[in-house]
């Protein structure tokens, strides 16, 4: 299969499909695509996960659209996840997997959202993705030498339609614009050569 | 109030009905004080002072002696009477009607009237409630699922249409299914918002009928509807297309049939400056959501947690620390913002004092909130590094 052409904006996770994200800056990253995709929000935390996300410090309108499912155990998580990846109104699926993803698993949530026409985002710990991914994400939050910024680095480590890449970039955490600071990046793919 | 009229002999006479009431609610524990009258407003103005039995046609000397306040009218008119002398019920009887009704009004001549009978007050029992049951019996024993699911849609169909006539939509809905050996098998479904629609309510049943054991078959099936509310109808536009909402409820509905509905949230503002309750989480299916109205103030973080203790913290704010087993050092430091507990509610968590919350970038990336309490050790002369232990982190920036 030949790559598409790059998208003109690197942070579009392609649709109706399942991506990843890892890294202490997940949920950062998670927010700031739930500002991109429009309609209902599904975030599926374990329910013993002591970590809320707390309303008043969401980014504008994500709040009102947060429906937040919190089974008891693993396999009534992925359930939920598949659940709600094949219900066509929602806009993005946010699920906290706790173990690896097996394989299986990962090619379930492919078909659901395709067949839901929804685009999914798994939170997973480090190194617990599964292979069926379409792109992973390691995001870190960076201190910034400035006051007003809040630096974040994210690496798209695994793509399956595309190139990786890395970007050091300032998202303010309420609008679904970000300021890239550098645009430097290594490059894997070949370089064009002149004729 | 009851209506006795026809009744009394069989009970030896209204005395003795009187009595036996008075008996058995108090073997019960019930003080009562029971009058028995011709009219609905004698009965209810005598039961309220001192009770008793008017005969018939004596309603007027046997209310007369009651003051006004007795005939269920409002205190403004009972105090107004009485500052012209009028006090009893006798009182009012004797005086004209007509210049009575323009001063006081016609509701204190209507009250009046019901009390001695002239304008009529039937004593009716309220309407019983509608019964949303249906039941199917069958010629033969039946063990297919899709036979079940087959015999749940007609009988879906004959309780929407009973819902649909009392225009009320079913929240939770059981199912009852009786085995030829006189075992009964029970379904119980919740549902995200009213609804009256039996296709979408029988693709909710699917997964309870798969887990039923059949046995030797299944005689009888029963569907109910234990909780309803109303749902009036609405207006649908051309075609039957099935709206963002409907799908988004059944989603939660099946949802929350598997996982229970008490974990299906949703975050709803609260007014409070505590960081745990200045929101709540309620059940998706019982709330609706709620703008947020905008906040201004110190930032927030974007996820909470239960507050963690952090080690090794030195100054206010910590230049450094520890926590979750990883160090941390201070870039900048936002603060602080105190938070003082609310008094009239008893948290455990705040019985601490009043908190400082810091906002703190550290040169490792993370921006973290975290909170100090003075106010514990303030009084108590300890050493400084008892007192770094009272640095707490509750949150997470972007």
């Amino acid at each position: 299969m030949r790559p598409e052409p790059p998208p003109s904006d690197p942070f579009e996770l392609r649709p109706h499909r399942v991506h990843e994200a890892e890294g202490r800056g997940r949920r950062s990253f998670a927010l700031f695509q739930a500002l991109r995709h429009p309609g209902p929000l599904v975030w599926i935390t374990p329910a013993h996960s002591p970590e809320l996300p707390m309303l008043r410090g969401l980014p504008k309108g994500v709040g009102e659209r947060l429906h937040l499912l919190r089974p008891s155990g693993e396999t009534d998580l992925l359930w939920c996840v598949e659940e709600a990846l094949r219900a066509v109104p929602v806009g993005l699926v946010i699920a906290e997997p706790e173990k690896p993803l097996s394989l299986t698993a990962g090619r379930r949530f492919q078909l659901a959202a395709e067949a839901g026409r929804t685009t999914g985002l798994l939170l997973i710990r480090e190194g617990a993705g599964s292979n069926a991914t379409e792109t992973r994400w390691h995001c870190a939050p960076q201190a910034s030498s400035s006051p007003d910024s809040t630096l974040h680095h994210w690496t798209l480590s695994k793509n399956k339609m595309g190139t990786s890449g890395f970007w050091t970039l300032n998202w303010n955490g309420a609008s679904s614009a970000v300021d890239l600071v550098s645009e430097a990046r290594q490059r894997h793919e070949p370089a064009e050569t002149p004729r | 109030m009851a209506d006795i009229s026809g009744v009394p002999h069989l009970f030896g006479g209204e005395n003795a009905l009187r009595d036996d009431l008075k008996a058995r609610l108090e073997r019960a524990g019930l003080h009562v004080t029971s009058a028995i009258a011709g009219t609905r407003g004698a009965a209810h103005a005598l039961a309220r002072h001192g009770g008793g039995i008017i005969p018939d046609g004596r309603l007027a000397e046997g209310i007369g002696p009651l003051p006004i306040s007795a005939l269920r009218v409002d205190h403004d008119t009972t105090e107004a009477l009485s500052r012209v002398g009028l006090v009893r019920i006798a009182d009012l009887i004797a005086l004209p009607r007509a210049p009575l009704a323009r001063r006081f009004g016609p509701g204190l001549i209507l009250r009046l009237d019901q009390a001695l009978g002239a304008q009529s007050e039937p004593v009716a029992a309220e309407p019983d409630a509608p019964h949303f049951g249906v039941r199917m019996t069958l010629p033969e024993p039946i063990g297919l699922q899709a036979d079940v699911m087959a015999g749940l849609e007609r009988l879906l169909d004959r309780l929407c249409d009973k819902l649909f006539a009392t225009h009320r939509g079913a929240r939770r809905l059981r199912l009852e299914l009786h085995r030829v050996d006189h075992v009964a098998a029970q379904i119980e479904i919740g549902l995200a918002r009213p609804m009256r629609d039996p296709v979408r309510i029988a693709a909710l049943f699917a997964k309870g009928v798969e887990g039923v054991e059949s046995g030797f078959g299944i005689e009888a099936m029963r569907l109910s509807a234990p909780l309803t509310e109303p749902l009036p109808p609405e207006q649908i536009g051309d075609g039957p297309t099935v709206g963002h909402e409907d799908v988004l409820a059944d989603l939660l509905s099946s949802v929350g049939n598997r996982i229970g509905f008490d974990r299906v949230l949703r975050l709803l503002p609260a007014t409070s400056l505590i960081p745990e309750r200045s929101f709540l989480l309620a059940p998706a299916a019982y709330s609706e959501p709620e703008p947020l109205v905008h906040y201004s103030g110190a930032k927030r973080p974007i996820t909470l947690f239960p507050p963690e203790p952090v080690t090794a913290a030195s100054g206010t704010p910590p230049a450094s620390f520890r926590w979750r087993r990883m160090r941390f050092t201070t870039l900048r430091a936002a603060g602080p913002e105190r938070i003082t507990p609310e008094w009239w509610f008893d948290d455990p968590a705040w019985r601490s004092g009043l908190r400082d919350y810091w906002r703190i970038e550290t040169r490792e990336g993370p921006r973290l909130w975290l909170f100090v309490t003075p106010q514990t050790t303030a009084g108590l002369a300890l050493p400084a590094t008892a007192r770094a232990q009272n640095w707490y982190v509750q949150g997470e920036f972007a």
